[in-house]
């Protein structure tokens, strides 16, 4: 095990966790703004990906297919707040699960009825394909830093848009206390369409990404979904900033312990069985280390403590 | 209430009515499937308890069912195979009796509520929903990955296990069982309901801050009831191992935990007989849809999204009136 | 009152039953996965075997669809075997699925013709004389690839697939037939996208080729990233990540690749070519190795039917036995345990025009069978 397979590794689950940033700010900003849990995000997730994939086959453009994969997901986004999730903000938690549940099967079944039920290809340009050295012997996929460059885009991106825009200063406030702005006038119907295509269109976003170097498929996001509940729960409800740690730390976690416990477990059992072992532990991980912030701080690292949603 | 009440004397009929049409019309599998709206009615009425009566809304109710149920696959693989079970510190062999294997299973079905309740009670609100969610999957991944008892690929009893003067694998004398479940889980949660403890975790559910200041430890209450609650699931999930003559980690999977809350909301919370009607109008629809389209899921997702947006108090909700009006 | 209505009823059946009964007509039930995730490959073992009888009179077929929820399975083949009383069940994918449906199905003394799922299980121990494999036993295929690596003299594998039972079963099928060292063995988290890690493991491993087994979406997602990795090692897998629903989705990342298959759409023979041009005109895309197996599966059950009635299950599992049939892979014939033997072909992915498809480059393993022959006591 040397530094240099470490040191990728550690790059890789930073990969992963930037994507598993673009999922879960979206939802964290959504229930922080609107107080809405939104199992449906996954779906969005996959819109943008089948969006881009069918750009992608019409114009042969990667590019266009990410402008696509934000501009579906995010008019899916919209349509769907308008018609249902609007009816939502104002029920309880419960009802807000089990409708968003019930979108997700509508969703799934309704692309997989007009895609077909074969994973679409979609790829990345030419011109991120292969590696890149960084410093002296470390080779590092162009894709992969693509990635988190994108990601570390959107982060300061958000940051900027929340703290120095008046969309911004309206989102904080709705944060904070939502019957005083609708006191203060603002629109809030328009400000909670426009938070939730944002966070749609993140989610879409991610989703073309990943359908990139992954696939295209009906069902791809609700894997990821359930990690990105687990990310903002772990970083605190309506955190960004919860959002952004908590996804490196799952990323990070995820990547590092299944690879690395199994090695560690060859110390003290025989290597097939330590393979198996590790393997099974390895994919409970992150949950355990779900469990355990939980338990030491009930809502989360950055969590208002004494704010119950 | 009246409404309610007459319609849940029309439910028992229809329990009894429904397999009595499959022998006339030797149709077995009408009380296959009528053995399945009981067996998760129970599993949604372990549920509602937390759910429905207390507020807790728990996701990962799956976990109980499906330990319910590998419990079952376990104990009844050990014997057909006649390994022991463990040897130390005292041999246990397996068993393919139902009398073992219930109380077994009810047992450690508590045990995990327990343990489960205890770690996830110190939250509350969207964390809660989501530490239960993260308990089912643990077991999910765990289920999957651990090869001795199958893996993915579950663990197949070939036949059900047996219970003393009866041919369980006859669809009739299964439902009956079932049906017997049935009734007892629904019998405790009335007698819960309507006992002390039952009007402190229903007032739990309206304020639990003002429950607090009576002098009530609330902890302790909501984790009795999710203790229960996880039980009742648990032994569903026992019988639900018995009817397929398998089970597999799917019993875990997430969605499982969706579809128990389902029925839950379907057919009324914090009504008795909500989850098995809420069971049955699921599988009904899962039995048409699935007959007209392959795309059923779609119109079950809508329909989903319908009753929660206009029929909010669920089917049962349609019939009592004097509900509709106070809201 | 119960008991008096049964007898009622299955006098009443009986009468029925005589009026009608026709020797020569079989009810097929087929449970197959058509939603949701993996559905393609249902979709196709259906449409071949539907191109199979149609047209025959006295096969009628009920399709349900699975969910690829072993429950939901088994409660199906109840109510095909206790409601629609089928005769032959067929169609299940997935080995999870298997272990549950087919139990149940022979135990209710009904045949099992499997179009795809072959578990060790049911090859073995667990063998029954109502069950057959028109397919593979799941080792066939990692077996053929073990061989191959031999026979290119590969001397240090990288090997990786799911942890799971099919997963464990691959590497092992794999291993069973590779002589070779390993330079590395990993196990996978079920339904994993992502392989950046593995792939690091795998740069870092010095080993010489890759075999891996990582079906559906798993396998498009790691050709797509191992492509990209710059690593330039051999590859070599099973033909399900590599077979035509699937390798559109792939695109160029899996050109080249080596993978083992007991069919491909150019096996040379009369029956294959009628097939690969009947299923391309009644259903306007190229056949996969699903939809071949799901044919055969429909062409041994007519053979059989031409040979016994199925009222006669004695004499209708001998016809079953003698696979009195013209394959579309060419030779094929059951050994004791009712899975296949057959030739194991390499095929490398090529582009014909702008489709991608494979092509065979030499046979594997020839008159292959499996290794749990012995375990099998029938």
């Amino acid at each position: 095990m040397t530094f240099i397979l470490f040191f990728e590794q550690l790059l890789n689950g930073i990969q992963f966790g930037t994507m598993l940033f673009l999922m879960s700010a979206g939802l964290t900003l959504i229930f922080g703004v609107m107080g809405l849990i939104n199992l449906a995000h996954g779906s969005f997730y996959m819109i943008g990906a089948f969006s881009a994939a069918l750009i992608a086959a019409l114009t042969d453009s990667f590019w266009l297919a990410l402008l696509a994969s934000l501009a579906g997901a995010a008019i899916a986004g919209v349509l769907i707040e308008i018609i249902i999730i609007r009816r939502l903000y104002r029920r309880d938690h419960l009802d807000q699960v089990l409708a968003t549940f019930a979108l997700i099967l509508l969703l799934s079944e309704g692309v997989r009825w007009c895609f077909g039920a074969f994973p679409l290809y979609l790829n990345i340009p030419n011109i991120l394909n292969g590696t890149v050295p960084i410093f002296d012997n470390i080779i590092y996929s162009k894709y992969r830093l693509f990635i988190i460059f994108m990601g570390f885009l959107i982060a300061l991106g958000l940051y900027f848009l929340i703290t120095k825009t008046s969309l911004g200063i309206r989102i904080r406030a709705g944060q904070n206390d939502r019957q005083m702005i609708s006191a203060l006038g603002v629109d809030i119907s328009k400000l909670y369409t426009i938070v939730f295509a944002i966070g749609a269109s993140l989610a879409g976003l991610a989703g073309a990404m990943i359908g990139a170097i992954q696939s295209v498929e009906v069902g791809m996001g609700e894997p990821i979904l359930i990690l990105a509940f687990v990310v903002i729960v772990i970083g605190g409800i309506g955190s960004i900033k919860g959002a952004l740690v908590g996804s490196i730390l799952v990323g990070v976690t995820d990547t590092i312990g299944r690879i690395f416990l199994p090695e560690l477990l060859k110390v003290f059992m025989e290597p097939s069985n330590a393979t198996s072992v590790g393997s099974s532990i390895g994919s409970m991980l992150i949950y355990i280390l779900m469990a355990l912030i939980l338990i030491i701080k009930p809502s989360g690292l950055f969590g208002k403590s004494k704010h119950d949603y | 209430m009246i409404i309610e009440k007459f319609f849940n004397k029309w439910i028992m009929v229809f329990l009894i009515l429904i397999p009595t049409c499959g022998v006339i019309f030797d149709e077995p599998y009408f009380i296959t499937l009528a053995t399945k709206v009981v067996i998760l009615g129970i599993a949604g009425i372990g549920l509602n308890l937390a759910l429905g009566y207390c507020g807790l809304i728990s996701l990962g109710h799956a976990a109980f069912f499906g330990i319910g149920g590998y419990i079952t696959g376990i104990l009844s693989f050990h014997a057909l195979n006649d390994e022991v079970l463990f040897s130390w510190p005292i041999a246990v062999s397996g068993s393919s009796e139902m009398l073992i294997i219930w109380p077994i299973a009810i047992l450690v079905s508590a045990l995990f509520s327990f343990i489960i309740g205890l770690l996830s009670l110190r939250t509350s609100g969207v964390y809660f929903i989501m530490i239960t969610l993260a308990f089912a999957q643990m077991l999910y991944f765990f289920s999957i990955s651990w090869p001795n008892y199958g893996g993915e690929d579950g663990l197949s009893i070939y036949m059900r296990n047996s219970f003393p003067m009866l041919n369980t694998m006859d669809p009739i004398s299964f439902y009956i069982i079932s049906l017997f479940w049935l009734l007892f889980s629904i019998f405790i949660s009335l007698r819960l309901i309507n006992s002390p403890f039952g009007m402190s975790f229903q007032a739990i559910k309206q304020n639990e801050e003002r429950v607090k200041s009576v002098g009530i430890e609330t902890f302790k209450v909501k984790l009795l009831v999710f203790v229960i609650s996880g039980t009742i699931t648990g032994l569903a999930g026992s019988l639900y191992t018995d009817l397929n003559r398998f089970v597999s980690p799917t019993v875990l999977d997430w969605h499982t935990s969706g579809e128990i809350m389902v029925f839950v909301i379907l057919g009324g919370m914090a009504r008795l007989y909500g989850p098995l009607v809420g069971a049955a109008f699921f599988i009904a629809l899962e039995q048409t849809l699935g007959s007209y389209t392959e795309n059923w899921q779609f119109w079950l997702g809508l329909i989903l999204i319908l009753v929660i947006l206009f029929a909010r108090s669920g089917i049962l909700g349609l019939f009592d009136k004097k509900l509709k009006y106070e809201k | 009152m119960i008991k008096f209505t049964t007898t009622l009823g299955t006098l009443l059946l009986m009468a029925a039953s005589s009026t009608f009964a026709d020797g020569h007509k079989v009810k097929v039930g087929m449970i197959t996965t058509l939603s949701g995730g993996g559905s393609g490959l249902g979709i196709d073992v259906r449409d071949g075997f539907m191109l199979a009888v149609k047209g025959n009179k006295n096969i009628s077929v009920i399709t349900k669809d699975d969910q690829r929820k072993p429950d939901i399975a088994v409660q199906l083949a109840d109510k095909m075997i206790q409601s629609d009383k089928v005769d032959v069940l067929t169609g299940i994918i997935w080995s999870n699925l298997a272990m549950a449906v087919v139990p149940a199905t022979v135990n209710q003394g009904k045949f099992y013709l499997s179009p795809n799922a072959g578990p060790s299980k049911l090859a073995g121990k667990g063998c029954h004389k109502n069950y057959f494999n028109v397919a593979w036993q799941n080792d066939n295929l990692h077996e053929a690839a073990g061989g191959y690596a031999n026979s290119v003299g590969f001397k240090n594998s990288f090997i990786l697939a799911p942890n799971y039972p099919a997963g464990k079963d691959a590497l092992t099928g794999y291993k069973r037939f590779f002589k070779g060292k390993l330079a590395g063995e990993i196990y996978t988290k079920l339904g994993q996208k992502d392989y950046a890690a593995e792939i690091a493991q795998i740069r870092a491993s010095g080993a010489d080729s890759i075999f891996f087994f990582l079906p559906g979406g798993m396998g498009i997602g790691f050709m797509k990233q191992f492509s990209q990795s710059g690593i330039k090692l051999p590859v070599v897998g099973p033909a399900f990540s590599f077979d035509q629903g699937i390798l559109k989705a792939v695109g160029d990342a899996a050109l080249g690749v080596k993978n083992t298959s007991q069919w491909s759409k150019d096996i040379d023979n009369a029956a294959n070519k009628e097939f690969v041009t009947n299923f391309k005109s009644e259903y306007g895309r190229l056949p996969s190795l699903y939809a071949s197996q799901g044919y055969d599966t429909g062409k041994l059950l007519i053979s059989a039917m031409s040979k016994a009635k199925i009222q006669d299950m004695d004499k209708f599992r001998d016809a079953l036995r003698s696979a009195d049939f013209s394959s579309t892979r060419g030779k094929f014939s059951f050994d004791t345990n009712h899975h296949p033997i057959q030739d194991i072909y390499v095929r490398e992915v090529i582009k014909e025009g702008k489709t991608l498809t494979n092509k065979i480059v030499s046979v594997g393993l020839k008159d292959h069978s499996n290794a749990y022959v012995s375990d099998c006591k029938m």
